[in-house]
């Protein structure tokens, strides 16, 4: 993985040198509110309903061991013992002091990471599939790219005052979407065209709160030595014609169908072939120094222990059921790519504690080649374990509450920190995932493969637009309400989904996501799963199921 | 029994984030049970009160909230000002939040 040289290491003690600055200057109340505000939000610091809340970016969700007891040291030191890994693949603190910020930082610098562009109207953590690099599905290890796009986004001094946020993702899976691209303000797909070269298909336009759309294709094919150039040229017409007058209709998103794809398309092109690219383009020798870093670990030789594997399954079937939902296969023979579910149910999704994150690094160190993935999902992956090793580390894991065999499941929900926490939110979404996690954990293998997802406000940090079963809060008279959707999905078969009608009472959700879940098991067909039912026979069985009766 | 609305200044303390309540003469509490309650009409007044003094204020994002007195107890009205004063609904693992 990316190592930091030594300009990255000063640039970030040098920034951490001028917070703690600023910082000082607020407490002294030589910077007022106002003017401390943006310096902080450029830290990823927020003041929420409790505290203020720290966002640490982690780039393209890739952790190594010495990272995550970073990240367990901030929350045993500064915040209350947790934190909590977010659908942008970051982490959160929700009780952190101001007055340690800096301290905090620091800390947070010696193990190369910190909040820069975790807030604002800036590029955002870009996003890629967890399983980047080992997965067999891929033309090539989509991180690389990460990592350029990162090094050229991070401080960019043209787009350092956007119109609005920008989020990117990076896949190079071709049969499955495990980086919601089409969610993103500009997706890429990593594709071999006709002739067998690979580049980039370019999307741009998609994303989910108030206004939510799939990204369309801006360009088919994009070789890659052009990669930096052509984001420039599109970055460019959103900075030139994106709106500042109307935060909710400020996002690329707006502009790009405002215009029509095809004028979006023009206009990107026109910049594209007007600008000097001379310094823009990629040198192949400073993407092989890149791509080096994000060579494959020294895997040992396995041959055996798909037998050993076998074994241990057969003699257990709880671990059996945790192989099946919670590993992948690997492009490595003999290994697995391990997903750790941060969904126990009845527990707020995507927390972790700090002694949680220290035996996950430990694992990782021992069995995984150090290195840990966060998946936008709000879950862990360890990427490398040998599966001779797999039966030790369930034990491990099971030990610390981190063995629930939900991955994809019923109960591995998606929510945001909702009114418990957030300062956007309307309603409440954490006690809304404990209820549905418990409720539906005992049946979750017979429903098969279901994506809840809930957000607390119309913002959708819960991605709720996208779930199976979507959930959104809302305040309706001082009272919590939920609209509930379905057909969403965020994979290759990308869909927003429909709203299903009133929303219904915090008491009545439960009820409600059984009848669409009974309806569901009674109408599929050949293992369908529930959006694919859906869009076989339409919104009116389940409607009928949720409102008929009321 | 509870009485009519009145209302409250609150904020949050610029060192640490955690909420606080107007408690007059220049006084903020950590607790709402310690805010100063007042009816509507004074309210504004009130804010404007909390607002004085040299920087840096010890709170910032200051607004006025709706509240009723129940016995003892000083009662946020809304669900958001309820989780702001009493703390988060749920817990992780065991240890309680707020």
């Amino acid at each position: 993985m990316y190592r930091y040289d030594e300009f990255d290491r000063r640039f970030l003690d040098e920034r951490v040198a001028q917070f703690r600055g600023q910082v000082a200057r607020r407490l002294a109340g030589q910077l007022s509110e106002d003017e401390f505000r943006p310096l902080r939000l450029m830290n990823g610091l927020y003041l929420q309903l409790h505290a203020y809340m720290l966002r640490v970016s982690i780039p393209y969700g890739t952790l190594s061991s010495a990272q995550l007891r970073g990240l367990a040291h901030v929350a045993r030191r500064y915040d209350r013992g947790y934190g909590h890994f977010t659908t942008r693949q970051n982490i959160q603190y929700n009780w952190i002091k101001l007055a340690e910020t800096p301290d905090l930082l620091a800390d947070l610098a010696k193990v190369e990471m910190h909040g820069i562009q975790t807030s604002g109207n800036s590029f955002r953590n870009i996003t890629t599939d967890p399983f980047a690099g080992v997965t067999a599905e891929e033309i090539e290890d989509p991180r690389p790219w990460c990592e350029i796009i990162r090094q050229w986004s991070i401080l960019h001094p043209e787009f350092s005052f956007l119109p609005r946020k920008f989020k990117i993702a990076v896949s190079a899976a071709t049969e499955h979407d495990r980086a919601a691209v089409k969610m993103h303000d500009l997706g890429l797909y990593i594709r071999r065209n006709a002739e067998g070269d690979v580049g980039f298909q370019v999307l741009i336009g998609g994303g989910l709160g108030r206004t939510p759309y799939l990204g369309l294709v801006l360009r088919e094919f994009l070789p890659k030595r052009d990669l930096l150039a052509y984001l420039e040229a599109a970055l460019r017409v959103y900075n030139q014609y994106g709106r500042r007058d109307n935060i909710f209709k400020a996002r690329v998103k707006i502009l790009v169908h405002s215009l029509g794809i095809e004028k979006m398309r023009a206009e990107v092109e026109a910049e594209f072939a007007a600008m000097s690219k001379d310094k823009l383009e990629l040198p192949e020798a400073a993407v092989a120094a890149i791509r080096a870093q994000f060579s494959p670990p020294p895997y040992a030789d396995a041959a055996g222990d798909d037998a050993i594997l076998q074994r241990l399954t057969a003699a257990e079937p709880a671990f059996a059921r945790w192989v099946k939902y919670n590993t992948h296969a690997h492009r490595q023979p003999g290994h697995a790519i391990v997903c750790i579910s941060l969904k126990p149910p009845g527990k707020p999704p995507g927390d972790c504690s700090a002694a949680q994150m220290e035996l996950i690094a430990d694992l990782a160190e021992e069995l995984s080649h150090a290195e840990i993935r966060v998946t936008h999902e709000q879950n862990l992956v360890l990427p490398h374990v040998r599966k001779a090793a797999l039966y030790d580390l369930w034990r491990r894991l099971a030990a610390a509450g981190l063995a629930s065999a939900n991955i994809g499941l019923a109960s591995d929900i998606i929510a945001c920190p909702g009114l418990d926490y957030c300062g956007l939110a309307t309603a409440r979404s954490i006690p809304i995932a404990q209820v549905l996690g418990e409720r539906l954990a005992a049946r979750e293998e017979a429903i098969g493969k279901l994506a809840i997802k809930i957000s607390g406000c119309i913002n959708a940090c819960g991605h709720h637009h996208v779930g199976h079963i979507g959930i959104l809060g809302l305040d309706k008279n001082g009272e919590e309400f939920y609209q509930i959707t379905i057909g969403g999905s965020d994979d290759e078969h990308a869909a927003i989904g429909a709203i299903t009608g009133p929303a219904v009472a915090a008491k009545d959700v439960p009820e409600a996501v059984d009848k669409l879940i009974d309806t569901y098991i009674g109408l599929r067909q050949n293992g369908e799963r529930f959006p694919e039912t859906y869009r076989r026979v339409g919104m009116s069985p389940f409607k009928e199921a949720l409102y008929a009766a009321r | 029994m509870a009485e009519s609305v009145q209302k409250l200044v609150t904020g949050n303390r610029l060192r640490d984030g955690v909420p606080v309540y107007f408690a007059g003469g220049g006084k903020w509490s950590s607790a709402v049970s310690g805010a100063l309650l007042v009816d509507p009409a004074a309210a504004e007044g009130l804010l404007a009160e909390a607002q004085k003094g040299e920087q840096p204020l010890p709170a910032v994002g200051m607004e006025l909230i709706e509240a009723v007195r129940e016995g003892s107890r000083i009662v946020p009205v809304t669900l958001r000002e309820k989780i702001r004063a009493f703390g988060p609904t749920v817990s992780f693992g065991t240890v309680p939040h707020g």
